[in-house]
């Protein structure tokens, strides 16, 4: 059963045709296309937003792409259990089943691959290893020098298949042998043109991005992908001045979430605060803007005129948006 | 094509000492003084890492060759003209690396040409900077015939390839390294304005 | 219409056999909603619209495409470089050969028809007598690159843009048909740089809201929005690169022919996301008509008068009239007797 929502956004609906337990906390889902028409094709780095309905809940969470650029008839997302998360994790791994049908947008890529350069680096950490498996897909089909760096937590089935995929283009780093990406010499040594990805937990991120740019690597030459899963807090009231109406966000809401719940429609991309398109003028607060977004600049966020309702919250009195 | 006042010209500041594992510098002219200003905010070390092309051209006998040459322990390449320093450029950057931080410093012709072999040696605009030092002068592409006029400093003018008079516009490319040139009387050939010195 | 009749034999230099049927000219895109004109980011979804418009295909095909690719043809045959592609932008070309064959296929199965066998594709387009078979991705099986090779059967100029840096650069393009501006120039430019040469709209900030747009326009919901200029003839190749050439053409403009040889240029641009490269494509499809052909339709004698007249100077040396206004705006005051105009930019009673 398919819940309609105020979401405008073109969506697919699609059948859960495999699921695989890939290691002991992620699984791939296979989704196929309900009414047998070709799917959107994609390229590497695109996710999708997958709309859940968890009770009378409509969690719209994005996973990239796994599956090889160019499919047409299924998409493969890889989903890592969140046991302290919102819930959406848990709600893939625990209640979905093979036969469920679920909407699914369009791709979109935040995160492709810059084809002006003549060598791709890639590091990855852990789950951040997915929007990769596309991307390699795609750069060993157009033969393109590319290596890959992954560190992870231990070894398991998902480090084997990459393995014998990528071979020696695939190093390997595990978390529980004390092995560590060694950064310096990676950045130092590199051919001019190469292009660096990074996609992995906040911290990670953050060393790489930092490492870099202390070795005169340009932003242009690094692209990261950084999904922030919403924050979670306590619940708190919204005026939606445009719509006219009050809206409550729970706890393990986002304001995004709650914003459409009431049947409001509103833009929205990565819905993970890098992209931008949520963006929401404040037009009166009184209390304070938890702002957890990575696209505002800090003077942005200092000024409180405006807001990303994906993953940003609010605490205090009153809250009123131009929406 | 009447329009006047656009804004697409490249943007120029001065050279800032960025951290980096090499540095080109390339300069002509009255260019040496935007290196020998970085000079005074360049952290330690920073000149160990340096290699200077320089091409005196109008600055000839001004002494900078020796002040650059007194700033790293390489030896200062001195060229006699941009053409004769771009493949000495080019091969500095063969063999670079990742890291590299490239500053371009002296007439708008030096900046654009080196600009063009850095861009196709891969490294990107993020890593290169440019000031705008001595001559206004501008190297033009005749949008018609596509020769490019040298040195002009005159508006109009005449297109040293096809003869056409051209409107020198505000429209840079960074890909040709030039600015745009359009036929002035194109309307009512013969009407073209006298030159009138203008980039000087 | 299902025969190959449908389509003209015409010229768009030297002797201007170009004409518009009546069809054609109820259904040309006159681009003014109102009766004056002002830059805007007049963004809308592009969504079939209207049944027989230029508006209800992805990629109107019209009684011109076939003599409008003959002279694309002409154009590349003296100069090559009006279409080009940095070697990044290949797999953009891809895209944009796959996204044109699919929709004109789907939309237009009379004249064109896609047959996929995984990567061997077969490709029909009856009316330029093409049948031809090639692997997708393998550019050694079409006789040009793959952006060359559907450009040379699709009208409208096309811009391929590359995102990234929070900007688009124009690193391809087939441009053939243009509003004065030079590819080869521009090529590899910046959202901003290429459109440095337009006049006011800078400081009325419509590239950063414009470009903020496009940067967020997602696969499978293309825009769209409608630009105009005036053109003396019916010329497709009005480029900088053959100015010399064209320029004079403003001084045969006189109170007696200015119906005949004035033409109002209009270009529907759209813009599409590209899957594999998510570079943005930007067609720019140009549609002329002759000042004499725009007054058989009242609403727009009317309307087009008052918009020239009341033009800012600045705007009308931009949209090519420093010479010819005058002319203009006197031949189509005979058809503005003073009446009200009705909102919206289609023709009335339909």
């Amino acid at each position: 059963m398919i819940t309609k929502s105020a979401d405008k956004t073109p969506k697919i609906e699609v059948e859960v045709t495999h699921i695989q337990q890939v290691s002991d906390i992620i699984k791939r889902f296979t989704f196929t296309p309900v009414d047998g028409a070709p799917l959107p094709v994609f390229g590497g780095g695109a996710h999708i937003v997958v709309e859940m309905s968890d009770g009378d809940i409509i969690r719209r969470n994005p996973y990239s792409l796994v599956s090889k650029p160019g499919t047409t008839d299924n998409y493969q997302i890889s989903v890592r259990r969140d046991d302290v998360g919102r819930g959406g994790s848990l709600y893939m791994h625990n209640t979905l089943k093979v036969g469920d049908h679920l909407l699914v947008s369009h791709p979109v890529n935040l995160f492709h691959i810059d084809r002006r350069a003549r060598k791709h680096l890639l590091i990855a950490g852990g789950i951040g290893i997915t929007p990769f498996l596309a991307m390699m897909a795609e750069l060993e089909d157009e033969v393109a020098n590319f290596e890959l760096h992954l560190s992870a937590r231990t070894d398991g089935a998902f480090l084997d298949e990459l393995r014998g995929l990528y071979g020696s283009k695939g190093s390997f780093y595990r978390d529980d042998h004390n092995e560590v990406i060694p950064l310096n010499d990676l950045l130092t040594g590199q051919p001019l043109g190469t292009h660096l990805y990074v996609c992995g937990p906040n911290g990670m991120l953050e060393w790489v991005l930092r490492t870099a740019e202390d070795a005169g690597w340009p932003s242009q030459n690094v692209h990261y992908e950084r999904f922030l899963a919403p924050a979670t807090g306590l619940p708190y009231e919204v005026n939606l001045a445009t719509s006219g109406i009050t809206v409550r966000v729970g706890g393990h809401q986002s304001m995004l979430e709650a914003i459409e719940a009431a049947g409001v429609d509103a833009p929205y991309l990565c819905r993970g605060g890098a992209c931008g398109q949520c963006e929401t003028r404040v037009v009166s607060y009184d209390g304070e803007l938890l702002h957890n977004d990575h696209f505002l600049t800090e003077e942005e966020h200092a000024s409180g005129t405006k807001i990303m309702p994906c993953v940003s919250r609010f605490q205090g009195r009153e809250l009123v948006l131009e929406r | 094509m009447l329009v006047e006042g656009i804004k697409s010209r490249p943007i120029y500041h001065p050279l800032e000492p960025k951290p980096g594992s090499r540095h080109i510098l390339v300069a002509d002219a009255e260019g040496a003084e935007a290196i020998l200003e970085l000079a005074t905010k360049t952290p330690d070390g920073f000149w160990d890492k340096a290699r200077i092309l320089y091409i005196p051209r109008s600055a000839v006998g001004k002494g900078y060759e020796e002040r650059l040459q007194a700033l790293t322990p390489f030896p200062l390449y001195v060229g006699p003209t941009i053409a004769a320093a771009i493949p000495r450029l080019t091969k500095e950057l063969s063999d670079a690396q990742m890291g590299t931080q490239i500053y371009l410093a002296g007439t708008e012709g030096l900046v654009g040409q080196a600009m063009i072999v850095a861009l196709e040696a891969g490294v990107d605009q993020g890593s290169i900077q440019r000031d705008h030092r001595g001559s206004e002068a501008r190297r033009v592409q005749c949008v018609h015939c596509k020769g490019i006029t040298e040195e002009v400093t005159t508006q109009p003018v005449k297109c040293t390839h096809c003869g056409l008079m051209l409107l020198v516009r505000d429209h840079y490319s960074r890909r040709i390294g030039a600015f745009q040139g359009v036929c002035i009387d194109a309307e009512q050939p013969g009407t073209a304005p006298e030159p009138e010195e203008a980039f000087l | 219409m299902t025969t190959l009749d449908f389509f003209h034999d015409e010229t768009f230099r030297d002797d201007f056999t170009y004409w518009n049927s009546p069809e054609a000219i109820r259904r040309f895109p006159f681009p003014f909603n109102e009766d004056k004109y002002m830059y805007s980011v007049n963004l809308e979804p592009h969504v079939a619209f209207k049944p027989g418009s230029v508006f209800e295909k992805s990629f109107d095909v019209d009684e011109h495409y076939v003599s409008e690719m003959r002279d694309r043809a002409l154009v590349l045959q003296e100069d090559p470089l009006r279409c080009q592609s940095l070697p990044h932008m290949n797999m953009a070309g891809w895209d944009l050969l796959e996204l044109i064959m699919t929709k004109k296929a789907a939309e237009y199965p009379q004249w064109f028809e896609l047959h996929q066998d995984g990567d061997r594709w077969r490709w029909v387009n009856r009316p330029l007598d093409i049948d031809h078979t090639f692997t997708f991705l393998d550019n050694t099986t079409l006789p040009y690159g793959p952006m060359e090779y559907i450009m040379r059967q699709t009208q409208g100029d096309y811009a391929i843009l590359d995102q990234r840096d929070n900007n688009l650069w124009m690193d391809a393009g087939m441009i053939t048909t243009q509003a004065d501006w030079s590819l080869d120039f521009d090529l590899g430019m910046n959202f901003m740089e290429w459109h440095g040469p337009v006049p006011l709209a800078h400081e009325m900030g419509i590239f950063d809201r414009a470009l903020k747009f496009l940067l967020n326009v997602r696969q499978g919901q293309p825009a769209r929005r409608l630009n105009w200029t005036m053109t003396v003839n019916p010329r497709l190749d009005t480029s900088p690169e053959r100015y010399a050439k064209w320029g004079t053409d403003r001084m045969d403009v006189n109170a007696d022919n200015v119906g005949q040889l004035m033409h109002l240029r209009v270009e529907l641009q759209s813009f599409w996301r590209l899957p594999r490269s998510n570079a943005l494509v930007f067609p720019i499809r140009c549609y002329l008509i002759s000042l004499q052909d725009l007054a058989t339709i009242p609403k727009w004698g009317r309307r087009f008068h008052r918009v020239i007249r009341d033009l800012p100077d600045e705007l009308a040396d931009y949209k090519g009239l420093t010479i010819t206004r005058p002319y203009v705006i006197e031949y189509m005051s005979q058809f503005d007797d003073g009446a009200p105009t009705s909102p919206g930019i289609f023709a009335d009673d339909e």
